[in-house]
């Protein structure tokens, strides 16, 4: 979890977000318990209701489901789910977007593929 | 605890300070009281509390009205700035005294506070810094669990560590025990995390009261190139306008359909949140003008 909220985006969503990047980096298994509102509430001193709003909007995602008097856990399932969704997002949004830059700068394609095999390959050595 | 405030007027002699105030609290909420220094935040609170009574209109508490009336007083709890210049009664005995007229006060709960908040509780309440006093009067708010508990800047002298001791320790005790809360606050970045509605207090009247996530999406900041930003912009109500090169950032009071969401990602504009204290600051603009 990410010690600070920030304010570029509402708060429920910031939670959302968190508890799925925790799901996705295998932090949260399957399975296992989410953190409790009253955690999530007293740490980052939010309303509950807001904690809340974040908490069913994975439950409605069906990446949490709820156990009655006892919390919140990892759907089956989940972490496959959201690497789907994040890889639709990673298309559109980082893709888009480099390919709108590369447009401006009048690189091709070709380049672009090149300038990828570079950086992957400073990343190994 | 359910408040139903009725075309409220407040005032002292024959000047109002609020007219036409009509709102409804529900039970259990965290509430956020908001308006700019002198728009009567405190005199509407001191009705609330059944402090003073108001000029016109009425305000029922569960169904009564609270003004004299012992049975109603007792399960509310306005914590504000009041003078305890003259209190000699050591903090413990101060406490104790106080909780004499609260049915649900919990002792085990206050020492555990003033431990927390390091209140000398053998010294008397006079001799403590401004900011121990404020913590002190914060333990006898919290362990009343007043049904209704209104916290107007309680937080004043106290440094950055205790108000977040403060604001801890009453989002845990709300949540051990539900009741409805009023904070009355100029720091509103720091506490706008702990409320759940919002009512803004304006230029004599309640501009507003709404969820807060349903007032913060009201705000946005739209940012790309001049012309765009205009265009996209146009027939909604701006709040800002800054301007860097051929860049434009607008902020709009305007809640944005998926399709103009769209529509903005389409032409490459940036949209953004505006935090709740600077939507505070600029639906209250202009308000030095109109008073007096």
């Amino acid at each position: 979890m990410r010690p600070t909220l920030d304010e570029s985006k509402p708060i429920f969503q910031q939670i959302t977000k968190m508890i799925e990047d925790d799901i996705v980096n295998g932090e949260l298994k399957e399975g296992e318990q989410a953190p409790s509102s009253t955690q999530l509430v007293a740490y980052y001193k939010i309303n509950p209701s807001t904690v809340l709003k974040g908490m069913n909007q994975l439950v409605d995602d069906q990446i949490l489901y709820k156990k009655r008097g006892v919390g919140m856990f990892v759907a089956d399932g989940a972490r496959g789910k959201l690497l789907e969704a994040r890889r639709q997002t990673f298309m559109e949004e980082y893709i888009g977007s480099m390919l709108q830059e590369a447009g401006r700068l009048g690189i091709s394609t070709d380049d672009i593929y090149k300038m990828m095999e570079e950086m992957k390959r400073r990343g190994e050595r | 605890m359910h408040i139903q405030a009725e075309n409220l007027s407040i005032g002292y002699g024959s000047k109002n300070i609020l007219e036409h105030v009509s709102f409804e609290l529900e039970e259990n909420k965290i509430y956020g009281l908001l308006g700019r220094n002198g728009t009567g935040k405190t005199s509407l609170l001191s009705v609330l509390a059944a402090f003073r009574k108001p000029k016109a209109g009425r305000i029922m508490v569960n169904g009564e009205e609270p003004f004299e009336n012992a049975a109603v007083m007792e399960t509310i709890l306005f914590v504000y700035d009041s003078n305890l210049e003259d209190e000699t009664e050591k903090v413990k005995k101060w406490l104790r005294m106080n909780a004499a007229f609260r049915p649900n006060y919990d002792h085990d709960y206050a020492d555990y506070l003033c431990r927390r908040f390091n209140i000398p509780v053998n010294k008397a309440v006079k001799d403590l810094s401004k900011g121990l006093k404020s913590a002190v009067q914060v333990v006898d708010g919290l362990a009343s669990r007043a049904s209704l508990t209104i916290f107007d800047e309680a937080y004043l002298g106290m440094d950055a560590p205790a108000r977040e001791l403060f604001y801890e320790e009453v989002l845990k005790d709300y949540m051990e025990h539900p009741r409805t809360i009023i904070l009355s606050t100029h720091l509103i970045s720091e506490m706008a995390g702990m409320i759940e509605e919002v009512l803004i207090i304006n230029d004599g009247t309640l501009l507003l009261q709404q969820d807060k996530e349903q007032l913060l999406e009201r705000g946005t900041t739209v940012t790309g190139p001049k012309e765009k930003v205009l265009a996209f912009t146009e027939g909604k109500k701006r709040l800002k306008e800054q301007q860097l090169g051929s860049t434009m950032s607008i902020m709009i009071d305007a809640v944005l359909s998926d399709q103009e969401k769209q529509q903005a990602k389409a032409e490459n504009l940036e949209l953004g949140p505006v935090a709740l204290q600077e939507l505070f600051i600029h639906l209250t603009e202009g308000a030095e003008q109109h008073a007096g």
